[in-house]
């Protein structure tokens, strides 16, 4: 992969390192093998008591002393979810703004992206650190005019309400940039004597080497905003707009808020789509990391 | 660059040059745009628009008769150095962050160290582990810890009993309600600094631990004079980062305390969500500008101290 920015090397198998069989070291380590797997235990273990406790009865669940594994597994709580709660509508909604702002991010930051890293344009260094300064603004300063701009143009309660205003972020165009930085110009130049268009370079020769930086950016991207929480608590007002952490929030502190059982299910719910995302494609968000944060 | 290659067809053919330049600031301005509507429309217009709001008497009702909202000058700042609630809420967020960003990085540095000091087997697996609340939903955590710390059928007294210690009602508690939240944003955002603190470990060159192991400095020495110094750069960036998120901190108390006890979770980016929720949008806006200036100046702290020892 050609990151403009130092990709950590692995580690080079390091001389003191290959001694492992002798006896000390090998305590040594054992030793760092049982503190990193206490660690594990006190990070996994939440996640553990919670994916139990869905399948709990509440009564077992307010029960003292609690409970490891559930005395008399139920699906209720998960039934429940469907029943009393419009669990597969807060589902689909989650899904929808997800998907659209992460699409949107993915085409509008690529194309700015590749603008600044290739294309001289009068304006452009304006351009990079406005969008750059922007980096440093908290999602608390625009919070209020952005609440009056969208209830404005009618759109609270929305998904346009809740998808609009997330298109188009600095992250994604730092990233994008970062990496088509480091493609070659010659394939420009070559396109371009070629006599192609271009927008036709940009969709046929830059995009298709484009891959690992629009996997990061996609995957960082839907799940920054599956776990959004502020703007979706204020734009969705009812119900059938209501996304996941939204929905789960108001019912942990609304008048559900002593039904264990039914919040438990709901978090695994919640929490589920990105588990798997995230152990399916964990090594993106490593990548991530060293495309973005380190230099 | 790419200016001086692009340039290259202008000195075969006359002036082709100048065309190329300007077809390729049309395509750049082409490629822009789309990204700089939205930007404007919907990022750059509303943080102008909340600075000049903050010098404003605007509320919720002035959305239908804008001719009400009045310029007030300061009054908002002036205003919120004697609002009792903004300054415990502005003690509240400096308490979270003061002690949550060197735990959050104790306990990051130590992972990492952990998977660096010749960890092979399982490697992915704790990385993984480690990294798992990170991802996950910060509402379904608050949720699942609430349920963690519930005094009587909760898991921590319940192991706390075990030892014998009668564990408080952590989240109704005015001593312990804030430990606990910070406790828990350690324990959800360690995982991101390990990721980030092992690559600088990996950076930092194998010789310079020979050669002190060679001079007879032990393990302990070793980390404070070689691996301390070389992460300097690395420690920082983690410092800033989670610095910026903490001070911003807002579902946490939202969903386990709702800012309880006696307003003693209450952060600032709350107080900011409630005084919206009163309507009171100019105040919000004012006090969201203080929150922007202590992340200014949170990071130019943190960037000085970098400049300053390397």
């Amino acid at each position: 992969m050609t990151t403009p920015v130092q990709t950590p090397a692995p580690a080079p198998t390091p001389a003191h390192r290959r001694p492992a069989t002798s006896a000390p070291e090998a305590r040594g380590h054992l030793w760092v093998y049982a503190v990193l797997a206490g660690g594990l235990v006190l990070l996994v273990g939440p996640f553990l008591w919670m994916l139990l406790g869905s399948f709990k009865p509440d009564a077992e669940l307010r029960q003292v002393p609690p409970t490891w594994l559930p005395a008399s597994p139920t699906t209720d709580n998960y039934r429940q979810l469907f029943t009393q709660l419009d669990f597969p509508q807060f589902f689909f909604n989650s899904t929808v703004v997800a998907l659209a702002i992460t699409v949107g991010n993915l085409v509008f930051c690529s194309m700015l992206g590749y603008a600044l890293a290739k294309l001289q344009f009068p304006g452009k260094r304006v351009v990079f650190a406005l969008v750059l300064g922007m980096l440093m603004v908290p999602g608390m300063v625009t919070f209020v005019p952005l609440f009056m701009l969208v209830s404005q143009l009618g759109m609270v309660n929305s998904y346009p309400g809740l998808i609009l205003p997330w298109l188009a972020q600095p992250f994604g165009v730092f990233l994008m940039r970062q990496f088509i930085l480091g493609l070659p110009d010659d394939l420009i130049h070559a396109a371009r004597v070629d006599g192609a268009g271009e927008f036709r370079i940009f969709t046929r020769v830059i995009l298709p080497l484009c891959g690992p930086a629009l996997a990061t950016l996609g995957i960082l991207q839907f799940l920054a905003t599956w776990n959004n929480f502020l703007w979706p608590l204020v734009v969705a007002q009812s119900e059938e707009k209501y996304t996941l952490p939204v929905a789960l929030a108001l019912y942990a502190i609304g008048e559900n808020s002593t039904r264990y059982g039914l919040l438990m299910a709901g978090s695994v719910a919640t929490i589920l789509p990105i588990l798997l995302i995230f152990v399916l494609l964990q090594r993106y968000f490593v990548q991530g990391i060293a495309m973005t944060g380190l230099k | 660059m790419a200016s001086a290659t692009a340039q290259r067809p202008a000195r075969t053919g006359g002036n082709r040059g100048a065309r190329v330049r300007r077809r390729e600031g049309i395509a750049g301005w082409g490629f822009a745009l789309p990204f700089l509507l939205v930007f404007a429309v919907f990022m750059a217009g509303p943080v102008l628009a909340s600075f000049a709001m903050s010098f404003t008497d605007l509320r919720s009702a002035d959305l239908r008769d804008p001719l009400g909202v009045n310029p007030i000058g300061l009054d908002n700042y002036v205003k919120l150095f004697g609002d009792d609630t903004f300054r415990q809420a502005a003690l509240n967020t400096a308490y979270f962050v003061v002690v949550g960003i060197p735990l959050t990085m104790v306990l990051g540095l130590a992972a990492a160290v952990g998977l660096d000091a010749g960890i092979t087997r399982f490697r992915t697996f704790f990385r993984v582990g480690y990294y798992l609340p990170v991802v996950t939903s910060i509402v379904a955590i608050a949720v699942v810890w609430r349920l963690l710390l519930e005094p009587e059928s909760g898991i921590v007294n319940t192991l706390l009993g075990y030892l014998g210690i009668d564990g408080p009602n952590w989240l109704t508690d005015t001593r312990t309600a804030m430990p606990a939240l910070i406790v828990m944003a350690a324990w959800r955002n360690m995982g991101f600094l390990m990721v980030i603190f092992l690559a600088g470990l990996q950076a930092i060159p194998r010789d310079l631990y020979e050669a002190a192991a060679m001079d007879g400095s032990n393990a302990w020495s070793r980390f404070r004079h070689v691996t301390l110094p070389m992460m300097r750069p690395t420690l920082l960036f983690g410092g800033v980062i989670t610095g910026i998120g903490y001070l911003q901190f807002f579902e946490e108390p939202f969903v386990m305390t709702q800012g309880g006890p006696l307003d003693k979770t209450l952060s600032v980016a709350f107080y900011i969500y409630n005084q919206f929720g009163f309507g009171n949008y100019s105040y919000a806006a004012a006090i969201s500008y203080v929150l922007f200036i202590a992340i200014l100046v949170l990071t130019l702290v943190q960037f000085r101290l970098l400049r300053s020892k390397t």
